[in-house]
């Protein structure tokens, strides 16, 4: 589903991805960890078809970025820390919104469909800006799936959430995930993503330095399958 | 390396040995005017001078527009290099010809299309200048500022022609049978070589700072990945 | 190909409902354009101490400064909300060509611009006595809004993932919109003192042209500006 070769990504004279490699098979649910400034959110960005890859190649679902970006598109779902929401617009005016740019059909059906899986639907008519962070994610979330993409991409969605709007989202995020989509979600918190994910990689000063699966790696582990990957990271 | 810097040393002699010879040219050859005497001398640098400022733009377009299709970073270097020398140009060639200006027609500065179009044009430079200023990604930098040159360049031909529209008191010396245009010279013969010699010298001068500038613009560049690998 | 066509069509009249929407709700871009205007026009009244006779041949021109400083206003506005929630981002991952996203704000902003202006001129009208509803005045007001905001709008985009945002805008748009400015004062001061069409034509031709010339070439760009 997405095939990433040597990628490589500069910001001016600072190399931040040095010839990454990445692989995820569709359906697979990978928790991408590192330390901040590893690159977590670059690489995102390059996958989401939001920043260009300097060198290598990106393969989504069969299409190569950038030049086919607008393909890779349609079949994407992002989900980053900001909740790319407008304020003045009401939960189901947003969805519209976002419904029409990807030229959906059936769209207030479906809108409605995707209110009802994030939990809003009795909120649909609320300005955004009434909204609490938990409900901002979980709406930016039903945005994310409203034309049912193949692949998902979250980065770091639990930024900002109390426990409860968390759980809220866990709950949000393994129904999307047992409807075999592909994701691949950033965290750096161990803990949100050890119940979720099928398999985990780490990132570390631009490239991937290792990768395993839950029955590897789960549970206790984790910490430590982590903490050794960032340390021995060249 | 060695090999440029040997061809652009000897650019160097020969943009000074040219200026030498526009200087000479102009107090020595060329006669001295009637009206204005040796004031109106100021004319030959001063359309030079003006010349490369336009000049400057030209480039700095041009290699915007191959930045935004090839993407490699000297073309951008170029066209940030084009533009700050032509600023400094244009600069002088403002407040040379407010010196003419003075004896000429009694009063330092008029608004006339020439003039003001080149005050504007001035004004865009400094404009570009504040962009690249005020972007850290050098990526985006490059990609903003290729995008504003052109901008630029094209609007200034049609700045000029709606300030041209209303009146002018600047002397049309080429292109014009403007019948409300007022104050030209005829230009004898010694004058026109002057004259364009002077433009062919200053022409020069300004691709021999280009080179410097470039020069430096990537050196610094050597300089700024160093350090970053050292770290 | 039409398919295509038609989703294009789509998003740009999406982005332009979206924008209508939400200031529909919040009113707070208008007025502050609107309240920006009337105060510009109340500092010229004493910058200049119009009286009867001067007061016909500086109106143009009051007008536009007017006109240009509100544009500003709102040209930062518009872009600075899609930047500041990062929606920008979000326009950015639709499967739509960039510069659907280009014309959606570029035609929002033209949109706005107008209903400020068609606010302005009969208080204008009101405050100085003197009939600015002429057919030929709102002809040269639509041609230069065009123009301002066609450029506008690419330089807001620009100017609004810098660092010194607000500032930038102006500097950047007014030396390039001058010979807008000019040609929409000099035909609007035509159209005010009645003067012959064959006058005006050139003001109006130069106003075409530049909103051609600009319209087209920020068409072409517009995918450099927002890409990383």
């Amino acid at each position: 589903m997405i095939a990433v070769r040597n990628l490589i990504k500069r910001f001016g004279p600072k190399i931040v991805l040095r010839q990454l490699n990445f692989n995820v098979e569709a359906g697979e649910f990978v928790g991408l960890l590192g330390p901040n400034g590893a690159g977590k959110t670059t690489f995102l960005r390059i996958l989401a078809s939001l920043s260009r890859p300097e060198g290598g190649r990106v393969h989504i679902a069969g299409f190569q970025l950038p030049s086919q970006a607008a393909q890779v598109r349609r079949r994407l779902g992002v989900v980053s820390h900001q909740p790319l929401l407008y304020d003045d617009l009401t939960a189901e005016e947003n969805l519209w919104f976002y419904g029409r740019m990807y030229t959906l059909l059936d769209l207030k059906p479906r809108a409605e469909e995707v209110l009802r899986l994030v939990g809003l639907h009795p909120q649909r008519k609320d300005l955004v800006r009434t909204f609490s962070r938990g409900m901002c994610q979980r709406l930016a979330i039903g945005r994310a799936v409203l034309h049912n993409p193949d692949v998902m991409l979250f980065d770091e969605p639990h930024t900002g959430l109390d426990q409860d709007a968390s759980a809220m989202l866990d709950t949000v995020l393994s129904e999307i995930a047992a409807r075999g989509r592909t994701v691949v979600m950033t965290s750096h918190d161990l803990a949100r993503v050890a119940d979720l994910a099928s398999r985990f990689d780490v990132l570390s000063r631009g490239k991937i330095v290792t990768s395993g699966t839950r029955e590897e790696v789960g549970g206790d582990n984790l910490l430590r399958f982590y903490r050794q990957a960032v340390k021995g990271g060249d | 390396m060695v090999e440029k810097t040997r061809l652009l040393t000897i650019f160097d002699i020969l943009t000074f040995i040219f200026m030498l010879v526009a200087i000479g040219l102009v107090f020595f050859y060329a006669p001295v005017e009637e009206i204005m005497g040796q004031v109106q001398k100021v004319f030959y640098f001063h359309v030079a001078n003006a010349w490369v400022g336009m000049l400057g733009f030209t480039v700095a377009a041009v290699m915007g527009g191959i930045y935004l299709w090839k993407g490699e970073r000297k073309w951008d270097i170029a066209g940030f290099a084009a533009i700050e020398i032509s600023f400094v140009f244009f600069l002088v060639a403002i407040i040379s010809g407010s010196i003419w200006a003075r004896p000429a027609w009694n009063t330092w500065w008029t608004w006339d299309p020439r003039l003001t179009t080149a005050s504007i044009v001035e004004l865009i430079y400094a404009a570009y200048l504040l962009l690249r200023r005020g972007v850290d990604d050098p990526n985006r930098r490059a990609r903003f500022s290729a995008v504003y040159a052109i901008f630029g360049f094209l609007s200034v031909p049609l700045t000029f022609i709606s300030i041209r529209l209303l009146r002018t008191i600047h002397p049309v010396v080429v292109g014009g049978a403007d019948p409300s245009a007022q104050g030209g010279f005829n230009m004898t013969g010694p004058m026109k070589a002057t004259f364009f010699f002077s433009l062919f010298a200053f022409s020069v001068f300004f691709v021999d700072l280009l080179w410097h500038r470039i020069r430096l613009g990537k050196l610094q560049e050597k300089i700024e990945n160093l350090r970053w690998h050292k770290n | 190909m039409f398919a295509h066509f038609k989703s294009y069509l789509q998003a740009v009249g999406a982005i332009i409902w979206k924008d209508m929407a939400a200031e529909f709700r919040s009113r707070e871009l208008l007025s502050a354009m609107l309240v920006f205007a009337l105060l510009v026009i109340l500092i010229f009244n004493f910058a200049l101490e119009l009286d009867i006779s001067t007061r016909s041949s500086v109106t143009a021109g009051v007008l536009w400064v007017t006109f240009a400083f509100a544009g500003t206003l709102g040209l930062n506005r518009s872009m600075a909300s899609e930047k500041d929630r990062g929606c920008l981002d979000g326009l950015l991952l639709a499967p739509v060509d960039r510069s659907a996203i280009y014309f959606g704000k570029a035609i929002g902003n033209l949109l706005f611009m107008l209903i400020v202006e068609i606010i302005v001129l009969p208080v204008y009208s009101v405050l100085y006595n003197i009939n600015l509803l002429q057919p030929g005045l709102i002809l040269v007001i639509l041609l230069g809004s065009i123009g301002y905001v066609s450029v506008g709008t690419l330089l807001a985009t620009m100017a609004v993932q810098i660092r010194t945002r607000d500032i930038m805008l102006p500097i950047l748009l007014f030396p390039l919109a001058i010979p807008v400015l000019i040609a929409a004062v000099k035909a609007s001061d035509g159209f005010l003192q009645g003067f012959p069409l064959a006058d005006i034509m050139t003001w109006l031709n130069l106003l075409i042209v530049y909103d051609i010339v600009f319209i087209t070439i920020a068409f072409m760009v517009f995918d450099y500006v927002v890409e990383e």
